[in-house]
Parts: structure tokens; sequence; C-alpha cells
């Protein structure tokens, strides 16, 4: 984890924060310099916001559903083991 | 701008353009499902299977090299699903359950983890992308403010896929679990047996990766 020694934090700084920012990781002081950053700066605003969407798009991944086939054999292998 | 995040929330403008999917929660087995599968219910096996049988070939798939030993590794943990049930005691979630034995038995099947893959990018941004000041060089799209179009999920779902499978197979997994899934981080740590600390690390770079995948394709539509 970055450790942040001056007040201030800069754009490539803070880019490395943000899943720690978002998983609540970061102590108290570390946390309001980040919100401070972002307060100032849009770039880091709107770089957030994209890492946001990635996330939001990843969790919207179609599950290719299953053919026929493929259900039908795990139905006959279930069979089995049910047998056994 | 920066008063409109919680931390942990979502993007405020966002949520109307992205059908939000279901929580795991949603989606786990109940108690009643859990009762129908120790009683041998054939179509309750079928559903878990249509459920889970494409995220767990995905989740395999970052573990062994080929989809062929994947898939062997998902039919043993059908099997293992089956045999353990009646051991299972809803102390994790079932997903969390079920992911444990897939990850144990594509672990044992061939594993194909570098612990450290030199291919992983130490930066969430190139560096190239900032000034001396080690600020933004040039402005950061707003995503948000794009059309509709852009950002329709669905639309976007093979570019994430194709993006998920260029990950390095540790962040693969992590992110597979974490936002793809939708796992809490304890989950996902119990699922792959790693740290929090470690875990984290992998997530973000992993999601970094996948940004700038998305960032290189946003400006060719």
């Amino acid at each position: 984890m970055l450790s942040l020694r001056h007040k201030d934090i800069v754009c490539q700084q803070a880019v490395e924060l943000v899943t720690d920012y978002l998983e609540g990781a970061l102590s108290r002081r570390d946390r309001r310099r980040f919100e401070a950053h972002l307060r100032a700066c849009p770039n880091c605003t709107a770089y957030v916001e994209q890492i946001r969407i990635t996330i939001l798009l990843a969790g919207a991944i179609d599950a290719e559903d299953l053919t026929p086939k493929a259900r039908e054999e795990l139905r006959d292998l279930y069979r089995g083991w049910r047998r056994e | 701008m920066a008063g409109n995040y919680a931390v942990n929330g979502r993007p405020e403008g966002a949520g109307f353009l992205l059908r939000w999917r279901p929580t795991l929660r949603a989606v786990d087995a109940d108690v009643e499902m859990l009762a129908l599968l120790r009683d041998g219910d054939e179509e309750a096996f079928v559903s878990l299977v249509s459920r889970y049988q494409q995220p767990m070939l995905r989740l395999a798939r970052s573990f062994v090299p080929s989809q062929a030993v994947a898939e062997e590794a998902v039919q043993d943990t059908w099997l293992g699903m089956v045999r353990g049930i009646e051991r299972f005691e809803g102390r994790s979630s079932f997903k969390t359950w079920l992911f444990r034995i897939l990850v144990n038995r594509a672990r044992s099947a061939g594993t194909r983890e570098h612990p450290a893959a030199p291919t992983e990018p130490l930066h969430a941004v190139d560096p190239a992308r900032f000034n001396d000041q080690g600020q933004w060089a040039d402005p950061v799209d707003r995503w948000i403010e794009e059309s509709e179009q852009r950002l329709d999920a669905a639309a976007w779902s093979p570019v994430l896929k194709a993006a998920l499978e260029d990950l390095p197979p540790r962040q693969r997994q992590v992110v597979l679990l974490r936002d793809v899934e939708g796992l809490s981080n304890e989950e996902a740590c119990a699922v792959l047996g790693i740290s929090v600390g470690n875990q984290r690390v992998l997530l973000h770079r992993g999601r970094s990766q996948l940004r700038e995948i998305l960032e290189s394709k946003m400006g060719k539509r």
C-alpha cells in the first residue's frame, strides 16, 4: 500500500489508491487526502468514474446459456451418481 | 464532483444506463433448494447447473491449460457437490462453498499459475500519461457523459469477456469472483485461499487493466 507522507497527493499516486478507496481500506487520513484530491481534480474524478463503470460492466457480463446437449449430459451424469 | 461519491456506492447517473445484476444473495441457493438437492431432486440439480456451469468453467479455465481440463474440473466439482451436500452446513454461502470445491479441483488438475508473472503491469495507468509533476498530461474522458449506446452493458459484454481472458490468471480469478460473480472480499479470499491484502492488489491490477482496455475501445466507437 502506498503511504502518503506529503499533505497533497498527485494524480499518479491517486490512481494507485482507487481500489483501496473503493474497498474502504484507506486510513481515515489517506481517505481525506484522496477525497480532497478528487474534489480538486476533474481528471481523477473522471478516472474513478471510469473504474466504477468498468466494475458495473464486468458485473453485467451475460452468462452464456448452456446448450441443451450439455445440460442433458450433466443430467445423465447426475442420474449415474445417484444410482451409485 | 467528489461529493457525489460514497465509499462503495454506485456512480450517480450511471445506474439508469446499466441494468444492475442481481446480487449474490438473490441468486444463491436458498434453504429450499438445498433441501431439494439433499433429496436428490434432479430438477434442482439441473437448475444449479444452468446457473453455475459457465461461471465455473470461466474460473476453472484460469487455473488449467485447456478447456477440456477445465470441463473435467467442473464435472468433478458437481460430483463433489453431490457427495458433499449432506455435510454442507451453510457457514459460508453455497456459492462460496461450490467455488472452493472448484478451485481445489482445478488446482490439483494442473495449475498454470506463476507466482510472479513478469507480464503483470506495476502501474494502474501507463506512466507516460502523466507529466513531470505526476498530473494527467491530457484530460480524462468522462464516460458517463457519453451516449447511452456506448454504455449499453450487453453491447460491452463481448469486450469485457475478451479483456478478462487477457488478464493474468490470478488477477482474472479475483476479478471474476468479485466483479463478475459479486462475491464479497472475504468470500473471494476464502475461495482462493489468499490474504485480503493480496486480493486487493490483484483486484487493483485487474480492474486497472480492464479499464485501460475499455478506454482503448471507447475511443473507437
